[in-house]
């Protein structure tokens, strides 16, 4: 996905940034969350969820590599809180050290589509 | 002279094979197609993750101490070579080409006097590998991507050759996969996988597009910054780029499978047609020639009364 916008919101490691035209170059890891498209502000264009990746700002864009993007109208409610009680049944039932790491990522990456959807 | 009978069998089992023929190459058309597209819909993520790195690593500066994957092991004894084949075949020269570069690669690394080690993706390439370089595989992968190609293959991938890597089993690491050009071309390409290669410093086989958009050059820009550090970033982009890599080398590989197969089994469909036109035409001029000698033996037979 690529477009022009004034102003887009990204969710850093660190906090949420905003990120407007002629920004000083910065690459940012980017944690489950929403990133907010303004095309004018101060309404928001797109809100798209991802589940994690990096972004990448120069002074004329910002690329976002997501390792994965559902724009958030198209979350399901009932759908996500499913996800979030079989997770966490997972995390009950996992055994090695890996595995359990690994649930629990699939699990904040969950909560925080929940989190999208309630904002 | 063949006769009749054995003629008929010939037409009959050609046709057979003409219809299997026909019916491989439309199934492939259609596979071609969603492969292409998603093929070409890895390349901007890739080629981006690529210019990433090489924000990354310009603003490292030369000799900046950066992590293993990147720098290497300060070693290039050990090569590890990842020849991505098909799991079937029938599809013309795809798993020839990768099997003959490879082969090539293997002898000119081991003429510089490394150690060459092979990590065999697709079974129809480790099956003829197997043949002359058996001592040389580490590993193998087969069925990939079925029912259909995901990332989580690529990660699978990737988390096996970074366990080698760790293990300090091999210094450097390059895939050898065919790139989609069209449905009738393919082009072997041999990137290097570990360490991160560079486009500018790389072959013009990891330079390909990825170069071309690193030519509006993030090195003469201003230098990032970088939020949470460097080190936590390159810590997860490099693995991350790794994967990414792998996928985009398998996406290409299907693709081009797909492209492969279709472009043989259409040549191989018209080639059935042409021999079931010799066959027809000789089944006739047969069957013609024995109706004449009928005819001969009748009419001498009444003249001689």
């Amino acid at each position: 996905m690529a477009e022009d916008s004034e102003m887009v919101v990204v969710p850093g490691a660190d906090g949420n940034f905003g990120v407007l035209a002629g920004h000083a170059p910065m690459i940012s890891t980017v944690r489950p969350g929403v990133i907010d498209v303004y095309s004018r502000r101060p309404q928001v264009a797109h809100r798209v969820f991802v589940a994690g990746g990096f972004a990448e700002v120069t002074p004329d864009r910002c690329t976002v590599l997501a390792e994965e993007a559902i724009a958030v109208g198209d979350l399901n409610a009932a759908a996500v809180d499913q996800e979030i009680s079989d997770l966490a049944d997972d995390l009950a039932e996992a055994k090695t050290e890996a595995e359990r790491a690994a649930v629990e990522r699939a699990l904040e990456v969950a909560r925080a589509k929940r989190l999208a959807l309630a904002s | 002279m063949p006769s009749l009978k054995d003629l008929r069998n010939r037409i009959s089992s050609v046709k057979s094979t003409q219809k299997i023929t026909s019916a491989m190459k439309m199934v492939a058309a259609s596979k071609l197609k969603r492969a292409q597209e998603q093929a070409e819909a890895g390349r901007p993520y890739a080629e981006r993750m690529n210019r990433m790195l090489v924000g990354l690593s310009s603003s490292l500066g030369p000799g900046g101490q950066g992590p293993k994957l990147m720098t290497g092991t300060g070693s290039t004894q050990t090569h590890l070579l990842v020849p991505i084949t098909s799991d079937r075949g029938l599809c013309g020269g795809f798993n020839s080409s990768i099997v003959r570069e490879t082969r090539r690669r293997i002898q000119a690394l081991q003429a510089e006097g490394k150690t060459v080690k092979l990590f065999c993706v697709g079974r129809k390439g480790r099956d003829v590998l197997r043949r002359e370089y058996s001592s040389l595989i580490v590993e193998s992968m087969t069925d990939i991507g079925r029912p259909r190609l995901s990332f989580a293959d690529a990660n699978e991938i990737r988390d096996k050759l970074l366990a080698r890597y760790e293990a300090g089993e091999f210094d450097v690491c390059s895939v050898i996969f065919n790139r989609f050009v069209s449905a009738i071309s393919q082009k072997v390409e041999i990137p290097q996988l570990i360490p991160v290669q560079m486009p500018e410093t790389g072959s013009a086989a990891t330079a390909g597009d990825g170069g071309k958009q690193a030519a509006d050059d993030p090195r003469k820009r201003a230098p990032y910054e970088f939020e949470p550090s460097e080190e936590e970033i390159l810590a997860e982009l490099l693995p991350r780029n790794l994967a990414v890599q792998i996928f985009r080398a398998l996406l290409e590989s299907a693709a081009s499978e797909q492209g492969a197969r279709m472009t043989a089994m259409d040549s191989a469909t018209r080639n059935a047609g042409d021999m079931i036109n010799d066959l027809t035409l000789q089944y006739n001029r047969t069957r013609q020639a024995m109706i004449t000698k009928e005819l001969i033996e009748i009419i001498s037979g009444a003249e001689a009364l």
